[in-house]
């Protein structure tokens, strides 16, 4: 029951903050400082998600050549800065984590 | 001529394939968490056909496990969603003469993938008669991919209980890397995403994820000043040139 209620919650909190701007469709305006600073929500929030799991994925700061996350994710950013293409980047992070791990055991 | 209704659809979906890959193992993965992490079978599924939402269903999970209440859950799924408001406003003019109906639909599939995508479609075009069948078949094939990787991780969690450690979660922060690039184009969005991930490595510890929400804040805060102060030196550099080129 609990649980239930807690998917529920999660679904009209996600629902809402989705809809609520295409519901009221240009009939709310934000002043040009909200806008200005809306523009970094996406990659700050995406990179404060992704941060610790990458660089902390056992709990301390690990740049070390046991950490495949990091280096996966450093051929990654360089293959996406390189090509500025996402599948390409996607698929060079994924194949070089499965390397990673498998070199490092 | 505007593209077909089928053809933009199925030009959607072909869109997001790329972005789709990406959430094959990451939604595989939430499946097999599920459990272990507290949720039962059947929560699982209903997350992800309700909320589809993966960091939030993610971080949930995460959350559950370490024994956090459902209000905190659900404060916290507020807050990691806040950005879809941001492609909300963003796809907003695009949508605007769409049926109450379509709004809701394309809303409810406003994930990162799909906004990802469908913003490309609109960006600098006019040909956008039947763009939101695009938008449409973006949502469908990820909505689809989403239930699939979900039943299937539930299924393959049961078989291979050690799954967990393959560190398949590794696929959502590079989906993730692969969004965050293209917006790397200027100094203050530099400082804005560096500065959340130092934050967020600092702030780690912090109980209910409020490390994320202050590093989140904060990236903004640094950007958004920083981009202020960058305009302000720009204004600066033009009247002392203009100025001087009056004197002389």
């Amino acid at each position: 029951m609990n649980e239930a209620l807690m998917i529920a919650g999660m679904a009209l909190t996600t629902f809402f903050v989705r809809y609520i701007m295409f519901a009221m469709a240009g009939r709310i305006r934000f002043p040009a400082w909200l806008n200005q600073s809306l523009t970094f929500v996406p990659p700050v929030v995406l990179m404060a998600i992704i941060a610790p799991l990458v660089l902390m994925p056992k709990g301390v700061l690990d740049l070390s050549f046991s950490n495949p996350y990091f280096w996966a994710a450093l051929a990654a950013a360089g293959v996406g800065f390189w090509r500025q293409h996402l599948l390409t980047t996607i698929v060079v992070g994924m194949v070089s984590f499965v390397v990673f791990k498998g070199i490092i055991g | 001529m505007p593209n077909s209704k089928s053809t933009e659809f199925i030009n959607g979906a072909k869109a997001t394939i790329p972005l789709i890959i990406g959430a094959i193992p990451f939604g595989i993965i939430f499946g097999t968490l599920a459990e272990p992490s507290g949720l039962s079978i059947l929560g699982a599924m209903a997350m992800s056909l309700f909320v589809f939402a993966g960091s939030s269903q993610f971080i949930a999970i995460g959350l559950m496990a370490s024994g956090v209440g459902p209000l905190v859950i659900i404060a916290t799924t507020f807050v990691v969603n806040l950005r879809h408001l941001l492609y909300a406003t963003a796809l907003v003019d695009k949508v605007s003469h769409l049926s109450q109906g379509w709004r809701a639909v394309l809303s409810f599939g406003l994930t990162d993938e799909s906004f990802a995508a469908v913003n490309s479609r609109y960006l600098g075009r006019t040909d956008t008669a039947h763009a939101h069948w695009f938008f449409l078949g973006s949502i469908v094939a990820m909505y689809s991919n989403w239930q699939l990787c979900t039943w299937l991780g539930i299924g393959l969690g049961e078989l291979f209980p050690d799954m967990t450690h393959w560190g398949l979660d590794f696929a959502m922060s590079v989906t993730f890397l692969g969004i965050i690039i293209p917006y790397l184009r200027n100094k203050p969005m530099w400082l804005a995403v560096i500065s959340a991930a130092a934050f967020a490595l600092m702030l780690r510890e912090l109980p209910n994820q409020l490390g994320l929400m202050i590093a989140a804040l904060s990236g903004i805060c640094i950007g958004y000043a920083s981009q202020r102060i960058e305009l302000r030196i720009q204004v600066t550099k033009a009247t002392t040139k203009a100025s001087k080129e009056h004197n002389t």
